[in-house]
């Protein structure tokens, strides 16, 4: 127990500090930007899976985020379903839907791949923004209901109308996510992610199909890039083919590489940091965009690595200095 | 739809609509196939130089009071500059970096390219006033002039990019450096002036392209995103480094468009053009004219 304690503390600060920070920051805009930063870090943490551990360069994400909000926003606001029925239904509709573009998708590699997948986030864009007896068009859907009330044993009923109580559902899908994720990259399957990424001929000479696995990689990325665009739909309470732009896709590939693409720190680290540092940079308005293109090519040049990779150069910097003296 | 007949005037006009807007996807396509299928660089931002040439332009027009075709000609030169300047920046310090960096640099300086358009002259369209107004009828197709002049410059661009690099000595170093890198580099041939070059070449044939269909669309600041994913979708629809391919592809491209949103639905005309390649590409993997690439 001790020794687990070591091991983790650091973490379980973490964890602390993310309990509690509702009851530090009380203020109604930042606890907004609170909770959304952890929203995005579901969709980055997702995209990470894809991209960073497969190599497999989504740009459909946003599409697949998007899938996830109007299917929870169809569901509860025009058919009425419950929110935890409608949720893990749009999340699986999206897997699904991610299974089957995934077949053709799949077979091309690298840029190719980049692109078909560019194609379909823009096709989904497009669908959105013209479908309009299911999507309402450009208008989008308005008045989706919050999250409905849930019943635990012992502790009572729940609602979700309250910003805290928004911020721990968040969180809680957060923390999900991060599970499954590490369970994940650190089991055997992870390991077949990464070798398609390192060199999907030598994965595919030693007997991984490399096929299945990015399939399923892909499967998992959206299934979870839908889930928090569900959540998104239902705390915002209204959606516009916005949802489905390539700009989400771009937002969270930048939290990603930001923070350290391929770390399961990283996303989230960038998740954060990003909004944060924009909500500082407002006063450059217009300019705040191009800052952010000057930041992004920076970072891909000098540091591919992103703040985790930085972090670990320090880290073993310092170890090296500590064994010499 | 049309309900008195799919007439075969109504086809042809669309035919036209299709080979007008397929030849300048032509010779966008044509630029970004030659730094993409021969430098290797996914040049994102490629649409974006599009939308900066069709700028410049318009205020060299409105502005500076130019008449059209030089205000095209500087227009050709000024982001001929700019992608020198682009590709010394941003790509060239990635150049031996994995697939992915370059392609979310280029990222990056298309947010750039957009934002500043924005910041300085503002988000609304443009328009450029229409140098050859006039109309011609021929056999029942409407064409106007400006419409058949994209057509004839786009081709003169094609056949003159075909001289350049077959016939002359500088021509000749960019396909050599295709053909093999190393080898060039072995021969004497200054690899990253052949980059340069490459560059000024496909922004340069961007700029003309966006000069050109100016007249008849609005510009404006998010005009290039757009054009440069359709840019990507005929490079590979061609495979990537075919210079026919990207002809050919473009002028597919845009006869689907075309096609697809008279007939059928003009809401839905890119998703057919999309479509169309995602189709293609489960077909086949590496493009109609691409040649098996491993790796990249």
């Amino acid at each position: 127990m001790m020794k687990w304690l070591k091991a983790n503390w650091f973490y379980l600060m973490v964890l602390v500090i993310a309990l509690v920070i509702p009851f530090v920051i009380t203020n109604r805009y930042y606890s907004q930007v609170i909770t959304m930063s952890c929203l995005f870090a579901i969709g980055a943490l997702s995209l990470n899976l894809i991209m960073g551990y497969t190599g497999q360069a989504s740009l459909a994400h946003g599409g697949f985020f998007a899938i996830g909000a109007y299917g929870v926003a169809i569901l509860t606001q025009t058919l009425g379903w419950n929110f935890w029925l409608a949720l893990p239904a749009a999340a699986l509709l999206s897997a699904f839907i991610g299974f089957l573009v995934g077949m053709p998708a799949l077979r091309t590699r690298g840029s190719y791949f980049a692109i078909t997948t560019l194609c379909l986030g823009e096709i989904i864009y497009l669908v959105s923004g013209n479908w309009i007896e299911l999507t309402g068009g450009h208008n989008g859907i308005v008045g989706i209901p919050v999250p409905s009330p849930i019943f635990i044993p012992a502790v009572g009923r729940i609602t979700f109308e309250t910003q805290i109580m928004q911020y721990y559902l968040v969180l809680f899908f957060l923390l999900v996510t991060l599970f499954v994720m590490n369970r994940l990259v650190k089991s055997l399957k992870g390991l077949t992610f990464m070798s398609i990424r390192n060199n999907e001929d030598l994965a595919e000479a030693v007997g991984i199909n490399t096929f299945r696995t990015k399939l399923l990689s892909f499967v998992i990325a959206n299934f979870f890039a839908a889930l928090a665009g569900g959540i998104y739909a239902s705390l915002i309470g209204s959606i516009s083919p916005s949802v489905a732009s390539i700009a989400i896709t771009f937002n969270f590939l930048m939290y990603a590489l930001l923070g350290g693409i391929a770390t399961l720190a990283g996303p989230i680290i960038g998740a954060f940091v990003m909004p944060i540092l924009m909500e500082y940079l407002q006063f450059l308005q217009d300019y705040q965009m191009i800052l952010f293109g000057v930041l992004l090519i920076i970072v891909i040049i000098y540091f591919p690595r992103g703040f985790m990779g930085l972090f670990t150069t320090l880290r073993d910097k310092l170890k090296k200095t500590k064994v010499g003296a | 739809m049309m309900v008195d007949g799919v007439s075969m005037e109504l086809f042809l006009q669309q035919v036209f609509n299709g080979v007008m807007l397929g030849s300048t996807y032509a010779i966008v396509a044509l630029g970004l196939t030659m730094v993409y299928g021969i430098l290797h660089v996914p040049n994102f931002a490629h649409g974006h130089m599009y939308m900066l040439g069709a700028y410049v332009c318009f205020f060299l027009i409105t502005i500076f009071g130019f008449a059209y075709w030089p205000a095209v000609a500087i227009s050709a030169i000024v982001l001929a500059l700019a992608g020198v300047v682009l590709e010394f920046l941003v790509y060239k310090p990635l150049r031996n970096a994995p697939a992915l960096n370059p392609f979310i640099a280029a990222l990056g300086a298309l947010i750039i390219l957009e934002n500043a358009v924005v910041v300085l002259w503002g988000p609304e369209g443009h328009r450029i006033p229409n140098p050859y107004p006039g109309i011609i009828d021929v056999i029942g197709i409407t064409m106007s002039q400006q419409r058949l002049l994209v057509i004839a410059v786009a081709f003169t661009m094609i056949f003159l990019l075909q001289l350049f690099i077959k016939k002359t000595t500088m021509g000749s170093t960019i396909e050599a450096v295709a053909q093999n890198k190393e080898g060039a580099t072995l021969v004497g041939i200054n690899v990253n002036r052949v980059s340069a070059m490459t560059f000024a070449i496909s922004t340069g044939l961007a700029a003309v392209a966006a000069c050109m269909v100016a007249p008849i669309f609005m510009i404006s600041p998010s005009m290039g995103s757009l054009v440069g994913v359709k840019a990507f979708v005929i490079v590979i629809l061609g495979g990537m480094g075919s210079i026919p391919g990207a002809i050919v592809g473009g002028i597919i491209l845009g006869l689907i468009e075309a096609i697809g949103g008279g007939y059928f639905s003009a809401a839905y005309k890119d998703v057919f053009g999309f479509g169309a390649l995602v189709l293609i590409l489960a077909i086949k993997p590496t493009g109609l004219f691409g040649k098996e690439i491993k790796g990249r």
